[in-house]
């Protein structure tokens, strides 16, 4: 910083200004990292307080009993999301190859911008959409309306990350590929999608990530179940619709697995998002630059 | 430069090439006569497309939903359904505004606290802090939006309430307490308890895209500054917040949108009672909120029918605030240059 | 073996820009034609005519007729058809990273469908032994990625990537350029070797290389080919005055 001599009296002020700001913006930092610490830390507290194998393994007691667990909940979790992941996968994939491969173009435009003001829709209203399609129709609250809800919020995500990780592959290897007589729709499967795998892969777990917590859009489409559930088209719990019931009850038991649902749903995700990112590395890393 | 004359050196052994390209030429040429191209081709375009209309689709089928679900509303209420106060199942009598009002507040105030953290956030991270230390810092405020709103919401219930309850909320009280904000008694749940927790969930979005805002001012605009012998935090002001300033004004809407539209963490705190108090103290209830609790226990055509209009309703203003946001937010990193008056 | 290309009147533009005038050429089989000038004078648009590449890219349009051996390629052909009959080398080496160095070679086999198991493995060695990087790569097939080789072994690896689809032609956009001399003097002897079997279009702004591996040379400035013979005669007598400033190092 050049602080002449002559401008020592302004420059004093000017340093302790800086000085100033510069404590500030660290403080700032302090004060979000604050909270960030305290969730995980009461999280993991909390949680491995009240974890227990009959959590993982028993479906909930009736009030008043001691024991029992979420294990159902586990199962309609993996369930939801795995019909989310059937439905919207393939449909986000799709649309951000049409983006980067074709949407040069106004219609192109129009579906970036609608992508980007789907992902800022509330939560909550997909689930009433989901509500009008599929439990108006069917008369019953299901675990299909729960992944369909969930399924439209993934999309926006998987498109844009999927356009954006696909025009990174440079050019020339999809001219490597035309040149060698490959069909456009090969090359842009076989060498274009293959060689942006591990970037893909990273946007949908992204949106995996981002819904597999969600609580407000399966209340009424999932709804949860106190019991067993197998059936996709019935009514299906959910870890996160039972820390959320568990939460807000005035049971003592009832609060302390809400801790360990919580625990549980927060492992789930990040062990789902890294055995997806390994597997990936595995198979495609090793030439990716 | 003739070369015809030139004997061919024999690569790679005694020509195996030779027999090993006639067998090839025939298994190869069924190869050659493999279709796949043109039809395929217009295939794949076509599917692709498709999916990029189911896009647009699906925009437009929530559009629909929301619009044919709350006909009856519309149609019962018209514009009073916003101004009314009257939130009556029993009676089939439903006004909005408590709602609309609890959303409103309990969002700004979220904004209130969380910008100043948020943008202090970006400006450390991309113009203070030492180049080893921008990638955890980065990561681990990003790690606060990985954090499902029902974890957010358990935390907050069992953590941060008592706290405001026991700590904030009288410390408040007493020395804000003649501003009418902060009066009454402390039940830590309630607007204060929704727009902190509120805060806390969208200081990852506003930072994270201020950042991205930030680091796109070009770096001459930071040299200019520093060659006219201004210090760190007058570059900063001069060279960078003042081009980033349509950016991160869209971050900040950006966030907006999210408080809306966000529900559990909200609807765990706020004390749901469509109560319209000026003290931040009171229970409150938004139109996220109202729709958690009582969508599924809806029994009226009406009453289902207002509350899907709750929900058009919020959706509109999202999108609104979104569309706005994104607009702001791409005219800076696009590289268009950002109106310095604006 | 190797087939004529006849050119007729091609002209191309990239939007409204024209790029090519009124393009005549005859190429013979089994021969390689070198095609000089200055940057931006149309030779690498020119090859990219003769395997419907050009088209690929927005807004870009060519009219005219090129005959392949017995193929009028803008007319009875789909592009894909063609481009298995003319492969073609790239500017920088562009092999598949997210492939083997096997897997690459057999790119152009498997994307195209053909499965025959133990034919690719014989159709991969001979294009790698046409492509002289056999010996130094027999041993990591498939432990190793394309993209891990070296600058003029990931050329070579390209060329043999292009010659296991079997084609008749083997176009060349300045294929040594982004290679160290060392480099550029194995892929110049490989394609001394490679016109017995192919005929082959090598566009290049090195003059001396043009030289050293062509017959046959054209000139060309501008989008449109001022002269076009024997090698030998265009560096030595050109009978056009630009394509004499040119090759004497007057301008370009």
């Amino acid at each position: 910083m050049p602080n002449s001599v002559r401008v020592l009296q302004i420059s004093l002020r000017r340093r302790v200004m800086d000085r100033f700001m510069t404590a500030l913006a660290a403080l700032t930092v302090l004060l979000v990292l604050l909270p960030l610490g305290a969730i995980f830390a009461y999280l993991l507290y909390r949680g491995f307080g009240s974890i227990s194998w009959a959590f993982l393994t028993q479906i909930p007691k009736p009030v008043g009993e001691a024991g029992g667990g979420m294990a159902n909940g586990i199962v309609g979790t993996v369930l939801i999301l795995g019909i989310a992941s059937v439905m919207g996968v393939p449909l986000g994939i799709g649309a951000g190859i049409y983006l980067s491969e074709y949407g040069q173009n106004r219609f192109g435009d129009l579906v970036r911008f609608v992508a980007d003001v789907m992902n800022g829709v509330p939560s909550i209203v997909i689930g009433i959409v989901a509500y009008g399609l599929v439990v108006l129709r069917q008369k019953h609250f299901s675990a299909i309306a729960g992944g369909v809800a969930l399924a439209i919020m993934m999309v926006p995500t998987i498109t844009r990350t999927t356009e954006q990780m696909l025009l990174l592959v440079p050019h020339a290897l999809r001219e490597a590929a035309y040149g060698l007589g490959v069909p456009r729709w090969r090359t842009t499967l076989s060498i274009t999608l293959r060689t942006a795998t591990s970037g893909v892969v990273t946007g949908i777990m992204l949106a995996f990530a981002r819904v597999a917590g969600e609580t407000a859009p399966l209340l009424f489409t999932a709804f949860g179940n106190q019991f067993w559930n197998l059936h996709a088209n019935q009514p299906t719990a959910a870890l996160s619709l039972q820390i959320f019931n568990y939460a807000i009850s005035p049971f003592d038991e009832w609060h302390r697995q809400a801790w360990a649902g919580a625990l549980v749903l927060i492992v789930l995700i990040v062990a789902a998002v890294s055995a997806v990112r390994i597997a990936v590395s595995r198979g495609t890393l090793a030439g990716v630059r | 430069m003739s070369n015809q004359a030139v004997p061919h050196p024999s690569f790679g052994g005694p020509e195996p090439d030779s027999v090993a390209r006639e067998q090839v030429k025939t298994a190869a040429n069924p190869l050659l006569g493999f279709s796949g191209g043109e039809g395929a081709d217009t295939a794949f375009r076509f599917a692709m497309l498709a999916c990029a209309v189911g896009v647009v689709a699906l925009l437009g089928l929530i559009v629909y939903q929301l619009v044919t679900g709350s006909q009856l509303s519309w149609h019962t209420f018209g514009w009073k359904f916003f101004g009314s106060s009257d939130w009556n199942p029993v009676e089939d009598q439903f006004g909005a505004f408590p709602f609309i009002y609890g959303t409103l507040v309990s969002s700004f105030l979220a904004l209130a606290i969380a910008v100043p953290l948020a943008v202090g956030v970006a400006v450390f991270i991309t113009e203070m802090c030492p180049g080893w230390l921008k990638g955890p810092l980065s990561f681990t405020t990003e790690l606060l939006a990985a954090i499902p709103s029902v974890i957010y919401g358990l935390w907050a219930i069992f953590v941060m309430v008592p706290l405001l309850r026991i700590w904030v909320q009288p410390f408040l009280a007493r020395t804000l307490g003649w501003t009418g904000f902060f009066s009454g008694p402390p039940y830590g749940i309630g607007m204060l308890a929704a727009g902190i927790i509120l805060a806390i969930m969208i200081i990852p979005i506003i930072s994270s895209i201020s950042r991205e805002v930030l680091t796109v001012v070009p770096q001459n605009q930071r040299e200019a500054a520093l060659a006219l012998g201004a210090t760190r935090w007058e570059m900063i002001r001069i060279g960078v917040l003042r081009n980033a300033r349509a950016g991160i004004v869209g971050a900040i809407i950006l966030g907006l949108g999210r408080a809306l539209g966000e529900t559990m963490a909200v609807t765990m705190v706020i004390g749901n009672r469509p109560e319209i108090a000026k003290s931040l103290f009171a229970p409150g209830y938004t139109m996220a909120s109202v729709l958690a609790n009582e969508f599924s226990e809806a029994t009226g055509d009406v009453y289902l029918s207002a509350l899907i209009e709750i929900g058009l309703a919020l959706f509109f203003v999202t999108i609104v605030v979104n569309a706005m946001a994104r607009l702001l937010v791409w005219s800076v990193t696009r590289g268009l240059p950002a109106r310095s008056n604006a | 073996m190797g087939v004529e290309i006849k050119v007729e009147k091609i002209n191309a533009w990239y939007g409204k820009t024209q790029a090519l005038f009124d393009i005549d050429l005859d190429v013979l089989a089994n021969h390689a034609t070198a095609l000089i000038g200055p940057s931006g004078c149309g030779k690498s648009t020119f090859i990219r005519c003769l395997n419907r590449m050009h088209e690929t890219l927005p807004g870009a349009r060519v009219t005219g007729r090129v005959q392949i051996g017995d193929l009028d390629i803008y007319k009875g052909t789909s592009a894909t058809q063609l481009r298995r009959r003319v492969g073609m080398v790239f500017q920088k080496p562009n092999p598949f990273p997210s492939m083997s160095i096997y897997d690459n070679v057999a790119a152009g086999l498997k994307l195209n469908g053909f499965s025959n198991r133990k034919q690719t493995d014989e159709i991969v060695e001979t294009a790698l032994k046409s492509s002289a990087l056999w010996d130094e790569v027999k041993d990591s097939l498939h432990k190793q990625s394309g993209a891990s080789l070296s600058g003029g072994q990931q050329q070579r690896l390209c060329i043999a990537r292009a010659l296991a689809v079997q084609p008749e032609v083997l176009l060349m956009d300045e294929p040594c350029s982004a290679l160290d001399p060392i480099s550029t003097g194995k892929v110049e002897e490989l394609i001394f070797q490679l016109k017995s079997k192919y005929t082959i279009v090598i566009v290049t702004h090195n003059m001396q290389q043009a030289g050293r591996v062509a017959e046959f040379t054209g000139f060309f400035l501008l989008g449109r080919m001022i002269e076009f013979d024997k090698t030998e005669r265009i560096f030595t007598n050109p009978s056009d005055k630009r394509t004499e400033d040119y090759v004497t190092g007057r301008f370009g």
